[in-house]
């Protein structure tokens, strides 16, 4: 389906796209006018690349950066924790005190 | 529209202030009074008895502070203080602050009223009896933006809130300071990676400095404690770092030029836009600048807030006492499951149901409607959490208000 807009730039010059609308595995969105396929689903709010990114290439969304790559993403790919990290504090996760539980 | 300025009823204070709530405010002053004051509360069923307290043992400038102007605030019409007697908050000061202020206050020490059950009944006779002399001794009066002071904050935000709902509240924001109102957005420790975009904000270049100094120290403290203010609900909703949270977060703030830097409890020196800088000063000590979003709620209304615009995009639920929380829900999805909890819906602007200016018209009458005494959302639900905790801070200097030290 590619009838509604699934993806929207925030600025000229952004590297990612946000989602606007969930995206299921294997679906066809179109990222500046060209399709690409969802290798995998994405939830409503979450970015795709708006082009190949390298390990290393800073993310911009608003026009400002919002970290550093990891890893390379494919255009159309899902960024996110997996291959983008923060400049400033690493952010955590719900199990991060799992490893020292009580016993 | 029309030109006139909209105008409704509000509460006149000694003080010169207005107030768009009138109410009794029941203050525990350390937790072992918590029950106590809780119960005359819930005895008296009544959404304008509310409860606030703090539940510390030892004696804390912020607190006393905090306390004060909290139980000052122009939205309050009078206080009844909790204790149970051997603790260390300074409750006469307190009590004294509150009666110079021209409201009615009243204390009462459980250790020398004789417990819980007589002190529940004797707090539960005062409250309604203040509650009867604030509705009928606090002069009504007419009040409008110029007289507001309304505080944003973000919780629960996802990938959506800096599209949607954060900008709607930054235009918000620009129309009501054009209206010479006064707006004060906060949490620096969520604006890191915005210091200098919004130091280029300030008024002055020194007021400009001091900002990037909060937020790099809010970098600091944030580090030393291992969590940045980030919450796994942030990630699950598409955000990945604590730069793109607070850029998103950011957007709360409009355009204006930033008049001020306040710290909890000080008072905006005019119309204008304020940050306010939440996160403690020197080395770190107490914990976590605010343990959950209504520490910060808390701390906007010490500085005067009469409204709380609250973005959301996972999805929260608070409200406050003294102050009505107005939701602004920045996800469609968060939307259709939780509307009841939600006054205006801004993510109708990602299926291009709306746009931003149709959503900040939204917020704005939401604030003109709310001030002129609608209950907001969260108020009609019963919210009115409130949490107070341990916190230091040094007195703002000069540099942070330059309107004041020019008057």
């Amino acid at each position: 389906m590619t009838d509604r807009v699934r993806v929207i730039a925030l600025h000229p010059t952004d590297n990612v796209v946000i989602c606007v609308a969930p995206i299921d595995a294997g679906e066809q969105v179109e990222i500046d006018g060209a399709p690409v396929i969802a290798a995998g689903a994405v939830g409503l709010g979450h970015k795709l690349a708006r082009r190949d990114l390298a390990s290393g290439d800073k993310v911009m969304r608003y026009g400002i950066p919002i970290g550093t790559m990891t890893s390379p993403a494919a255009r159309g790919e899902h960024v996110h924790r997996h291959n983008l990290r923060s400049d400033y504090i690493p952010s955590h996760e719900r199990d991060v005190l799992r490893d020292g539980d009580p016993t | 529209m029309n030109d006139a300025p909209v105008l409704w009823n509000g509460y006149l204070r000694p003080d010169g202030r207005k107030g768009i709530r009138n109410v009794v405010l029941v203050a525990y002053l350390v937790e072992c009074a918590h029950h106590v004051a809780r119960r005359i509360v819930t005895e008296v069923a009544d959404d304008n008895v509310q409860l606030i307290g703090f539940p510390g043992c030892f004696p804390n400038a912020y607190a006393d502070t905090m306390m004060t102007r909290l139980a000052t605030h122009p939205n309050v019409g009078g206080v009844l203080l909790l204790s149970l007697g051997c603790e260390g908050f300074d409750r006469e000061g307190l009590a004294e602050r509150i009666a110079r202020s021209g409201r009615p206050v009243e204390t009462l020490v459980i250790q020398q009223q004789g417990g819980t059950r007589k002190t529940i009944e004797a707090g539960v006779a005062k409250a309604r009896e203040l509650l009867a002399v604030s509705a009928e001794s606090t002069p009504r009066v007419q009040m409008g933006i110029v007289d507001l002071v309304v505080g944003t904050i973000c919780g629960g935000s996802d990938g959506t809130s800096g599209i949607t709902a954060n900008p709607a509240v930054g235009r918000t924001f620009d129309r009501l300071i054009a209206e010479q109102g006064t707006c004060i957005f906060e949490e620096t420790g969520e604006l890191i990676g915005c210091e200098q975009i919004m130091a280029e904000r300030a008024i002055t270049p020194e007021l400009g400095v001091l900002i990037e100094q909060v937020v790099e120290k809010a970098e600091r403290y944030y580090t030393v404690l291992g969590y940045g203010s980030f919450s796994p609900g942030n990630a699950e909703g598409g955000l990945t770092t604590q730069e793109e949270k607070s850029l998103g977060a950011y957007s709360k703030s409009g355009n204006s030029p930033i008049s001020g830097l306040l710290k909890p409890g000080d008072h905006p020196s005019g119309p204008g836009l304020y940050l306010l800088d939440v996160v403690p000063d020197g080395e770190v000590r107490f914990g976590f600048p605010n343990i959950s979003d209504n520490a910060e709620i808390v701390e906007l209304i010490a500085c005067g807030c009469h409204l709380v615009l609250f973005t959301t995009g996972r999805g929260s639920v608070v409200g406050s006492a003294i102050s009505p929380v107005i939701k602004i829900c920045a996800n469609p999805e968060t939307y259709a499951r939780m509307s009841g909890d939600m006054d205006v819906d801004a993510g109708r602007i990602l299926a291009g149901a709306a746009d931003l200016d149709q959503v900040a018209g939204e917020i704005y009458d939401a604030v003109v409607d709310i001030a002129g005494g609608r209950q907001s959302l969260s108020e009609e639900l019963g919210h009115q959490e409130f949490i107070l905790t341990y916190k230091q801070f040094e007195a703002a200097g000069p540099a942070c208000l330059p309107n004041r030290s020019r008057t």
